[in-house]
């Protein structure tokens, strides 16, 4: 892990959890797997403290363990994992867009509190739908109950590993910690409840086998009529699945800048079609017919067979290869990467100038170039055109090959070649992409905390003001509560806003970069 | 060979033109200091997106934030004494709901091993389906002990006791979930300080239950 994704993962665990999960999480990633009481003795935390940071850590699947010979217990963090939190606001938007509200809480929650059961998960985002509709309406189990069940259908909710079953009770003492597995055809079974609206009884007709727990101390009851039927099936949200969505959706949006929109639409319906056949790590799709695909387009399309054809045909001409033809019918994953990397340096490069972009697209294209050759076809003066190569060598976007003329290599008869390794140049881009989102972090901390006081005083203000209209107050009373805040103050806090706003956008269109380039590995 | 670093011409060891330096020309001085911490930058960078999904992923980013500072997963550091007890800060203290994760899932080593058994494992279940629900009845809590009792074979009788209290106190706290809350974050800071207390460790060894407990099972007698 290199340290600006060290810094990074400080400052996310950071402010999501506190600084004691902080500096537990911290030192796991920097050490790698370790022992309870190690932790506690490096880091200087007492060991109560460093139980609950790990409990916290642990259920929000950024810590897993592993019980070593002789019963060792060792934790380890998943650095990747932590970094992912900055992308929660995207798996949430994306929900929304495909499955609306009840989809988009229902995968809130499950990313806030890392795992739940699905009657917790039903009963949570029943009672926050049905604050916000009108009085007197409810919001219906049944309904978000639907919503969860597609989502598994679809994959986006996957079952957490869970304890296995034991047929016997406790044959002698219990192991130091439970072993997970999951079953993969279990991954997305949705247990069979039948949860019946809000305030009423909760019957459950069915209950799945999984879960029994093996622990020592008896099933636990609840205060309530019935024990939760799905009691011990976790639920996650699979991220690697809304993983494999954003690149589908750049691959078509690509297609469609490229092309028009009808060819993006056939590739998309490709990609839908092969979007569980394939897992997320293939370089190619299943190959498909072009019947299948007929058979497949939207409603809304309708296009012959022939058209379909010759933008079959189209697509795979295309120099990019977008599609291939029969063995490999979707090359399209691999082909995103490579495609969006240019993009992206590219337009990274604009801020070194046009000029740049433009050097850096022939040399990509070109594969070698030698200084002469460069100044020639980017017609860019010889002066700027190496200034402008020795600045790219210096921050390592391209690299020098040497071709010898003499087996003594002297360098007067030598070749200089330009050329540009992109997955150099890829990581390159992605290490500062790490560093500048740290550094927006850093520095929406920093105005924040500069404007402090400022902002809890209009807290204040503001909650005053709440409570006197709620009991009448007049227009005067609260004309002379807001003047509390004079008008410079008020302009300090207009910027604040503004500059936390770029700050956090920034933040989120970063991480969208980091996508594409983590992607290319 | 020496390189005739003098007379002010550096010298090359290869032919300067294959690298596109003409003869003699001006070349950039060698920088001596730290690059400027904020140097200027010749172009501006490209605007940022704007568009309605950036503006829900904006609000739903900030919003996240402060949820997440108000979930139980959020560890506060514990504040050293203040020299003055502030009165303000007992009434802007935020109460947030216990979180008991389930033990199941967990290595044995990660539960508190605490004097009083009553935080300790309590299984998650009970206190979530306890806050939602409606009161719960006294009767139907002492049939869920007199089963519990069947089931426990061999298990202490200092656990069950406690088990029983345990149960019994929530079921009578019910409704009143923020006392709860209160009570067993005060127990839980209680029971901190005391760890740090080694006198106490190894004399005492009793729950919140001192006295109606039988000390049958105490593994040390106490003094």
């Amino acid at each position: 892990m290199t340290q600006a994704e060290i810094k990074l993962c400080s400052l996310l665990l950071q402010e999501h959890f506190g600084e004691i999960v902080e500096k537990i999480g911290v030192h796991l990633i920097r050490t790698g797997s370790q022992p309870l009481r190690v932790i506690a003795h490096d880091t200087g935390t007492s060991l109560d403290q460093v139980k609950k940071a790990l409990c916290v850590l642990i259920q929000h699947n950024l810590v897993s363990y592993q019980v070593h010979k002789r019963g060792v217990v060792e934790y380890e963090a998943q650095c990747s994992r932590v970094l992912r939190m900055l992308r929660y606001p995207r798996y949430i938007y994306t929900t929304k867009t495909l499955y609306s509200d009840t989809g988009e809480l229902i995968v809130e929650e499950l990313l806030l509190n890392g795992k739940l059961t699905m009657s917790a998960v039903v009963k949570k985002v029943a009672d926050r739908l049905t604050e916000t509709m009108e009085d007197g309406k409810t919001m219906d189990y049944a309904e978000v109950s639907n919503t969860f069940v597609r989502l598994a259908d679809t994959h986006f909710v996957q079952r957490c590993p869970s304890v296995p079953t034991t047929e016997n009770s406790d044959p002698g003492p219990p192991p130091p910690a439970p072993t997970l597995v999951i079953n993969e055809k279990d991954m997305y079974l949705v247990p069979k409840l039948s949860l019946i609206g809000k305030g009423k009884r909760r019957r459950s007709s069915d209950e799945d086998a999984a879960g029994e727990p093996k622990a020592k101390r008896p099933k636990h009851t609840t205060d309530n009529k019935e024990p939760i039927p799905d009691d011990g099936i976790y639920w996650q949200a699979n991220l690697d699945r809304f993983h494999q969505h954003f690149r589908d959706q750049a691959i078509v949006s690509a297609v469609a800048n490229r092309m028009d929109q009808t060819s993006s639409e056939i590739v998309r319906t490709m990609l839908r079609m092969s979007e569980i056949t394939t897992s997320s790590s293939a370089p190619f799709t299943q190959p498909l017919s072009s019947n299948e695909i007929f058979r497949s387009l939207p409603v809304g399309y309708n296009i012959s067979k022939q058209v379909l054809d010759q933008y079959l045909t189209l697509l795979a001409d295309d120099p990019l290869e977008f599609v291939g033809k029969s063995g490999d019918s979707g090359g399209g994953m691999y082909v995103i990467s490579i495609l969006t990397t240019c993009h992206l340096l590219s337009s990274f490069l604009s801020r070194f100038g046009s000029r740049c972009a433009r050097i850096f697209r022939l040399v990509l294209q070109k594969k070698h170039l030698e200084q002469k050759q460069v100044e020639d076809f980017a017609m860019i003066p010889a002066k700027e055109a190496k200034d402008m190569l020795y600045k790219m060598l210096s921050e390592n976007f391209m690299s020098l090959q040497e071709i010898p003329k003499t087996p003594d290599h002297a360098p007067s008869r030598t070749f200089y070649l330009y050329t540009v390794n992109i997955l150099s140049a890829a990581r390159m881009l992605l290490h500062r992409c790490y560093k500048s989102i740290a550094n927006l972090i850093e520095r929406r901390q920093f105005e924040t905390k500069e404007n402090k006081r400022l902002l809890e005083k209009s807290q204040r203000v503001e909650a005053i003001i709440a409570s006197m209209q709620a009991t009448g107050a007049e227009e005067a009373q609260l004309q002379e509560i807001e003047e509390m805040i004079t008008a410079p103050e008020r302009q300090q806090l207009e910027t604040l806003k503004r500059n936390v706003n770029k700050l956090d956008a920034s933040e989120i269109q970063v991480d969208e970069t980091i996508f594409l380039l983590e992607s290319y590995h | 060979m020496a390189g005739n670093k003098g007379r002010g011409r550096a010298a090359y060891t290869f032919n300067i033109e294959a690298v596109g330096f003409s003869k003699g020309e001006k070349l950039p001085d060698v920088v001596l200091k730290p690059p400027p911490l904020f140097p200027d930058t010749d172009y501006k960078p490209v605007p940022l997106k704007t568009g309605e999904g950036e503006e829900y992923m904006l609000a739903l980013k900030q919003e996240l934030r402060e949820t997440m500072k108000r979930t139980p997963y959020f560890i506060e550091t514990p504040e050293e004494r203040q020299d003055i007890e502030r009165y303000s800060k007992r009434y802007m203290k935020v109460y947030k709901e216990e979180w008991i994760p389930d033990w199941r899932r967990l290595p044995r080593e990660m539960m508190p091993r605490n004097k009083c058994k009553k935080a300790g494992p309590k299984p998650k279940k009970a206190k979530d389906a306890g806050k939602g629900t409606s009161l719960t009845n006294t009767a139907d809590v002492l049939k869920k002990i007199e089963e519990l009792e069947k089931r426990d074979d061999g298990e202490k009788s200092d656990e069950e006791n406690e088990d029983k209290e345990g149960s019994k106190e929530k079921s009578k706290e019910g409704d009143d979930d923020d006392d709860d809350d209160a009570a067993e974050q005060e127990e839980y800071d209680e029971e901190e300080q005391e760890e740090e207390n080694d006198y106490i460790n190894s004399y005492f060894e009793d729950g919140d239950d001192f006295g109606a407990d039988s000390d049958d099972n105490m593994d040390e007698a106490t003094y």
